[in-house]
This record gives structure tokens, sequence and C-alpha cells, in this order.
């Protein structure tokens, strides 16, 4: 019991189920899962599906805040990305054809992990904070994505592209099973190979890290490459959906989204320690509520007062002073007699 | 003593975390006018006791009574408001603030309401005068090196209007002058009334000062005694439970075998460094210790730095094992079989949030690369055998090395770099804030690397030590290497004499 009680992913994941569960109870069919043509449907496969750009996007934002770094111009990258493939695509006699398609995403992720490259040789190398060298980006990257499509929006009707958003494959949606993969490459190449170790030694103790022999300036630049393609998937993603490229709309306030997750999930933006299935579960917070806000019919004025006053209540039941207190609580009704040190704790909460 | 009442005094002191109790119903008192100190290993609890007092701790039973009366203090800041001062082992500064600052942090001078950085600037240029200490107060704290660190934290603690002075380890990077004018400083405020809790590990220091000694082991109290009451030997004892080690007689490299510059593992000529070491000349035979002298500030650590790829040469070759090397990182030197011990094991030593295996296994896994992770099962075994080689207590694998006690995170350092097979081991104070036995432990491995075969460097600011694993012993001035003697030539004051000769004798 309390083994499952003080893991760091305990409280994430009730805030999770106790978000599905008022759906459920407001309107039972929140949770119902229908099979349509072999392939599934249903407001929770929704939440999957449209959840995916983020949990791109906070995947690397993970990695590059273990680095002590922040990535502000992830939203500008999606921009970039989208606007570079819809070009090609669009400037391309046959919109239709696969290959045309494949090369475009590609152009698009390359041309992203030259943003990531930029944003981690401003750090790494420059020593530029990294607040200050991703906000370059974040404030010119929108202005590259309208020269690329040239101050228009750029709209395409292409099959195979639009299946990137909407697809579906073994029974799940396309989009969702690209973050699946992204979540099991991440989570092996952190166990597979020492990376884990090194990212979290470097966002401890950059100096030690140096001292010990660690190639930090490559670990840390090489965060920023990571976090710049997912962006740059995600970017895909978004454009297939909406099949244009809006580089105003793409992307927008994604990174502080992307942030949150990442600290509902239990990483702390001091660096260091980072949990992925954390920013999962933190993603899925967060997609949870903005679709309940939809779904539980919440006025569009209110809705962002009320997602703030519920993303306010998760981060504080899971801060450490009310996990303490909550700790204390539940101690003294197991046994009489709790020390002082623990009763103080309990008024402050 | 009867009828003077302790001016603090703690009763029935428990601390726990988590299942073990770093401190165990321990009483402690201290009187007004009094030097007392607190002795113990590594891990004894002594450094936990102190941050119950301040309330930089919880106690989880027990109690504070401060003049006779009861007090419980949530923060350090409200110790601090009592009249309770406390340098920590750690030193608490802020780097990127400059000195002034950092003494007056918290209570700024104000004049008229407003916060007056003159006024602050003299102040502090006046407490750090009474330390013997002539700076410039408006330079950053980040800029100096530890032990004037260390000596601004303590005019940070003297400056306010102090009852009880706490100096957890507070000259454990300073050399022999300055522990010489913090002495009498102690003494002014002894005269006046204060009582001061000392902690060191040097046994020299603590009979020299202290009137009383309260020992503790493994969070327990042993007892109270009188200085002039209790030998030396015995007072080991009560510490370490057992005899210390015996100290181990080291085979000597021959002179000549040191002399003789073909047989140099690491050869160094002419090597600078910007506000560092000038022209110094290293010779470092296989199996050799090389120990290193000097003052505060005499560019100890700088010719480590430089020897190591740390800092960027700016003249100067290196040679290792008969190829020259232009070091460019750390990195670079490990390959190259040299590794480096920082003397700041917090700031530029330990990942503290890491564990004790990642820790350990840090540099070896840096060194094979990203892609070649050491298996799990591996990783623990070394870790687990060079825990047991050292003795690093308490032997938990998994524990953030953080919350280790600082001797055993020094171990867990040493761990990390013995763990590469370096051919040359240059260590800066290695044996900083460590406990009289494990300082033996620490020494007999040296000699016992060197007699293997290793060679090392060895930086301290205890001259004993220094010629006790020393075969020959640098000594350096000004940054330049003045003269390199073999240490069976050399007695403590003869080296003294040589490190602290001052710069006109040159000319
Ligand atoms: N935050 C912490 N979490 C867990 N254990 C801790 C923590 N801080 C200290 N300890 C443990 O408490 C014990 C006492 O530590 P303390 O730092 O008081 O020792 P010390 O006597 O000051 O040693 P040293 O001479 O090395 O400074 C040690 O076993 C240490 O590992
Ligand atoms: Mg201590």
């Amino acid at each position: 019991m309390t083994a499952v009680y003080k893991h760091r992913l305990f409280w994430p994941i009730v805030s999770l189920i106790t978000l599905i569960a008022i759906n459920a109870i407001a309107r039972p069919q929140f949770i119902k899962i229908t099979m349509r043509d072999g392939e599934l449907y249903g407001p929770l496969i929704s939440i999957l599906r449209e959840s995916a750009p983020l949990m791109l996007v906070a995947l690397g934002m993970t990695i590059v805040i273990a680095t002590r770094g922040i990535d502000l111009s992830v939203g500008a990258t999606m921009a970039v990305s989208g606007a570079v493939a819809l070009t090609i695509i669009d400037g391309s006699g046959d919109p239709g054809n696969l290959g045309t398609v494949l090369t475009a995403c590609v152009v698009a992720l390359l041309v992203s992990l030259v943003l990531g490259a930029w944003n981690g040789f401003l750090v790494s190398v420059v020593g530029i904070q990294p607040i200050i060298a991703t906000l370059v980006l974040m404030l010119a990257g929108r202005g590259v994505a309208l020269l690329i499509t040239g101050g228009f929006i750029t709209t395409v009707n292409s099959e195979p592209f639009a299946f990137i958003a909407s697809g579906y494959l073994v029974a799940l949606p396309f989009a969702f099973l690209i973050g699946v993969v992204a979540i099991v490459v991440m989570s092996l190449v952190e166990r597979r190979t020492a990376l884990g170790v090194l990212t979290e030694a470097v966002g401890i103790n950059p100096e030690a890290s140096r001292l010990a022999g660690v190639r930090s300036r490559s670990i840390i630049w090489g965060a920023y490459m990571v976090s710049g393609v997912l962006a740059g998937v995600a970017g895909l993603i978004y454009a297939s959906n909406i099949r244009a490229a809006d580089a105003n709309a793409a992307g927008v306030f994604i990174e502080l989204y992307a942030i949150l997750a990442v600290v509902l999930g239990g990483t702390s933006l001091n660096g260091g320690k980072f949990s992925i299935a954390g920013t999962v579960v933190g993603v899925l917070i967060i997609q949870t509520l903005e679709s309940s806000i939809l779904f539980l019919g919440v006025s569009s004025a209110q809705s962002p007062v009320f997602f703030g006053f519920v993303v306010a209540l998760v981060v504080v039941v899971q801060s450490p002073r009310m996990r303490e207190g909550l700790a204390a609580l539940s101690g003294r009704m197991r046994s009489r007699g709790p020390g002082a040190r623990n009763d103080d704790k309990v008024e402050v909460a | 003593m009867d009828e003077v009442r302790p001016l603090l005094e703690l009763t029935g002191a428990t601390v726990r975390f988590g299942a073990d109790a770093a401190l165990d119903r321990v009483d402690f008192r201290l009187y007004p006018g009094e030097v007392h100190s607190l002795m113990g290993e590594n891990g004894a609890g002594k450094s936990t006791l102190i941050k119950a007092i301040t309330g930089a701790l919880a106690m989880d039973e027990g109690e504070l009574r401060l003049a006779g009366e009861r007090v419980s203090f949530a923060t350090p800041h409200e110790a601090q408001a009592s009249g309770i001062s406390t340098v920590y082992q750690e030193i608490e500064l802020l780097p990127n603030l400059s000195v002034a600052e950092n003494v007056f942090l918290g209570r700024e001078p104000r004049r008229g309401g407003v916060v007056s950085r003159r006024l602050m600037r003299e102040r502090a240029a006046a407490v750090l005068e009474d330390l013997g200490l002539t700076l410039d107060p408006a330079s950053l704290l980040g800029t100096h090196s530890v032990a004037v660190q260390q000596l601004v934290a303590i005019a940070r603690a003297i400056s306010a209007d102090v009852r009880v002075l706490v100096l957890d380890e507070p000259t454990s990077s300073l050399d022999l002058d300055e522990v010489a004018e913090l002495f009498r400083v102690i003494r002014e405020l002894k005269a006046r009334g204060v009582a001061i809790l000392f902690v060191s590990h040097f046994l020299d220091q603590v009979y020299e000062l202290a009137d009383r000694i309260t020992v503790l082991r493994d969070g327990e109290l042993v007892g109270e005694y009188l200085t002039g009451e209790l030998l030396r030997i015995d007072l080991v004892q009560k510490m370490l439970g057992r005899e210390i080690g015996e100290v181990r007689a080291r085979g000597r490299v021959s002179e000549d075998d040191a002399e003789d510059g073909s047989a140099a593992v690491l050869r160094a000529r002419g090597v600078s460094v910007a506000h560092g070491v000038a022209g110094a000349d290293v010779d470092l035979a296989e199996g050799e210790v090389l120990g290193v002298a000097g003052l505060l500030g005499s560019g100890r650590t700088s010719l480590a730095h430089a020897l190591t790829g740390v800092a960027h040469l700016e003249s100067g070759v290196i040679r290792i094992e008969s190829t020259d090397a232009r070091l460019d990182s750390p990195r670079h030197a490990i390959s190259l079989g040299v590794v480096y011990s920082s003397e700041n094991r917090r700031r530029d030593g330990i990942v503290a949030e890491l564990s004790v295996v990642d820790n350990i296994t840090l540099a070896l896994q840096s060194e094979r690369g990203v892609f070649r992770r050491i298996p799990p099962a591996r990783r623990r075994e070394l870790a687990a055998s060079w825990v047991d080689a050292l003795d690093i207590r308490p032997p938990d694998l998994d524990r953030p090395v953080g919350t280790l006690s600082g001797g055993n995170q020094q171990k867990v350092l040493l761990a990390r770099l013995l763990a590469l097979s370096p051919r040359v081991l240059v260590l800066d104070e290695p044996t900083r804030g460590i406990d009289v036995g494990a300082k033996v432990e620490i020494q007999n491995l040296v000699s016992e690397l060197a007699d293997n075969g290793m060679s090392v460097v060895f930086i301290s600011a205890e001259l004993e030590e220094v010629l006790r694993v020393g075969d020959r012993v640098a000594v350096m001035r000004d940054g330049r290497i003045v003269e390199t003697v073999a240490a069976a030539d050399l007695t403590t004051d003869s080296l003294l004499a040589l490190v602290a000769q001052p710069g006109e004798g040159e000319d």
C-alpha cells in the first residue's frame, strides 16, 4: 500500500482517473467505445487521437527540461514543418501520390531537425540561456513559415496526407500510433542506452558531469534536436488534420501546454530526474480536460477559467507539501502518536 | 559550572530519515562563554544535530531550550533572529551575488529605509578585515576560492548579533594562517560570552580551542567530556568504537627514478594558466606520489586543472607516456588515463540527486559511450565492490549521494575515479572533511595505489599529510612551483617555512 502510494506517478494517475470518472458519471457515453468497420470510435478514442501532437511535443520537452533547458520554439517549429510539407505537396503536380507525400514529410522533418539543431547550438555551444535561445525561433519561426507559404494558408487535397491525422491502422487512429511509437522508442533508448542517466547527470550538475568526462554539450544539443523533430511530426499531424498549413494557428501555445504536461507528470523544471511515463499521463490529463470542457458543455467564455481552475487543483494536490500532509494524515490514522514534525505540515496543508 | 545555566539545551533529540535514525535521543548542552566541540565519524550525526538546533531539519522527538525557555525553530531564519548564527558544512551562499551582499543577505544595512550599498560594502570590508581577509567586497563571491567563500560564510555568521555561534567544519579548507585568525575571533567572541559549537575533524584544532567535547557515534550520544580530561587516543577510540587503523608504510620510489625524466608517466613543461599557475614544470614517475603544498591562492588547484584538461593552457606542454597531449577537456584527459578529483565536492563532484551506483559508474559509463551501456547487474556489482573497498556507509547503493555524510560523498567520488583504473590520479584536497579514521584509510589507499604503479598528485592544505603520503613535495608560491623536495628531507616545520616564505625572499 505505502509503496504504491509513494510512487511518483501515483497522483498523476489518480488525477487522470478522477477526471475520466467525473465525465463518465456526468454522461455515461463518455466511456463508451464502439467498433465500426473494424475501427474504434468513442470520446476516449478521440482523446487518444487528438492528444498526438501534444504528446510528441511534450516528449521532446521532457528531454530538454531534463537537461535544465526549455524549448519555447516548438509551436513555431510545428508551423514551419506544416508549411514546408504542404508547399511541397501543393507545388507538385500530383498531391495524391504517396511518394510525393513521403518526400514532403521527410523534407519537413529535416527542416525541423535543423531548427532543433539551431536551438541546441545556441544553448550548448554559444551558451545562451535556453529560454532566450528558443525565444528567438519562437518569434521568428512563424514568420519563416509565412515566407514559405507566401503569406497564404496553403490547403491541399491529398488522401495520403490526410491519412496521418484521420487514418486508422489495426483499429486504432494512425496519429495515436505515431505517438505510441515515439513513446516506445524514447523509453527503449532511455532503458537500453546510458542516455537517460547521463542526461539526468548533466541536468542535475553540469560541471560535475563535465569533470567526469560526460559529453554534456552533445547531450544538450541532441535534446533540442529530438525536440525539433518531434515538433516537426506534430506539425505534420496538425496540418494533416486541417488539411492546410496555417502558420498563424499551428501549435499556438502548445509550448505552454507541453511544459504543463511535463510538470504534471512529475518532472521538475529544475532539470535532472525525468519521467517519460509521467509526461504521457500529463498529456492525457490535459487532453481529457480539454475534451471534458466540450463534453460537459462548459461555455467557451468560461472554459479558460475552468481549465485553469482544474489545473491549479491538480498541481496543488500533487505538490510535495500537500503530499506530505496527506501522508502524515494517513500515518496518523494508522498509528497514534504522530511526530511534532508531521503536525506542523498538516496545519500548513 | 553548576551555578551557570546552559544557554542552549537539547534533550532527547531524535531525527529519522525513513526507518533509520540519524540522531537517536541525544542530549547536548552549550554554556555561554565556552567552545564546545562535537566529535564523531563521518555520518555520526553532527550536522544533523546542528540542523535540528537551527530548524533546518525538524526533530521527530526532543526539545530545545534557549536560555531556559522552550523554543522550536521552523526555519534557520527564526533561529538567526534568536541569536543563533550558523555556518553550515556545505557553504550555502549565492555565488552570483557580491561578497558584501552575501555577508548581509536578508539583513542589509539601511539608511533612511533604503538599502545602502556603500554602507554594506564598508561593513563587509570591516568584518572581513577582522578575519584577516582583504578583498573587494563588491567582487562576485563565485570568483573566489572555496577557502575565501568559507571565510565569507563565517563573516556572515559573526556580523550578526550572536549569542550562539555554530560552526560546522569551518576550517576544512583553510590554511594555518586563516585558522589562526579565525581562532582569534572565536576567542574574542567567547570572551564576550558567546556560546560556540565547533565541529572539526582536526584533533589539533579541537584540543587547541575546545573547553568541552561531546562525542556522537552512529547517531547516539557517547558522552560529554572536559577536553583537559580526555586523552586523544581515548577520544578517537570513543569516536570510532575501535582503534584507529595503522598508517601504512610506503615502499617509496627511489629518488633516482623520480628525478630521471625518462621514466615520467606525466611530464609538464612551462605550464601556465591565466590567473593561476605560471611556468610550472612537473615530472611524475610511475608509482610516485607527488605532494603539492602551498598557501591559499598559491596556485595548487590551478596546477591540478592544468594537468587534467579542466583549464585551458595558455602555454606549456604536457606529455603523457612519451606522447605530447594538448588536453582540451577533462574527457580527453580521462581517455589518456589522467583523472581529477575536485576540491569542491558538492559543486564539481557529486551529482546529488543520483544514486550511489549512478555516481560511481558515471565516469566509466561516459568513457564507454552512451550506446555501450554497462549492464545493470554489472553496474551494481562494480559499485558494491567499491562501496565495500572504501567502506562507504551506509552501504546502500540506491541512496541519493546528496544524503550521505560529507566524508562518504568524498569516498563515492574517489570510487568514481578509481573505477576508471587511471594511470595518473590528481587529488585536490581528497581528505577535506573526512574523519580521522577514514583519513588514514584514504592515505593508505593512496599509498597502496602508488605501490601498485599508479602515479598520484596529492594536494592538501595539511602539511603532515602531504609529507606522509608524498614521495616528493612540490612547494608552490604565487602561482609558481618554487621547489620540489624529497619528502624524506623535510619536516613539517621546514615545509611550513618553505611554503610561507614571503615573496620578497625571491628577489
Ligand atoms: N536528507 C537525508 N536523507 C537521508 N539520510 C540523511 C539525510 N541527511 C543525512 N542523512 C544521514 O544521516 C546520518 C548523519 O549524517 P550527518 O550529515 O549528520 O553526519 P556528520 O556527522 O555531519 O558527518 P560528516 O563528518 O561526514 O559531515 C548519515 O548516515 C546520513 O547518511
Ligand atoms: Mg557534517
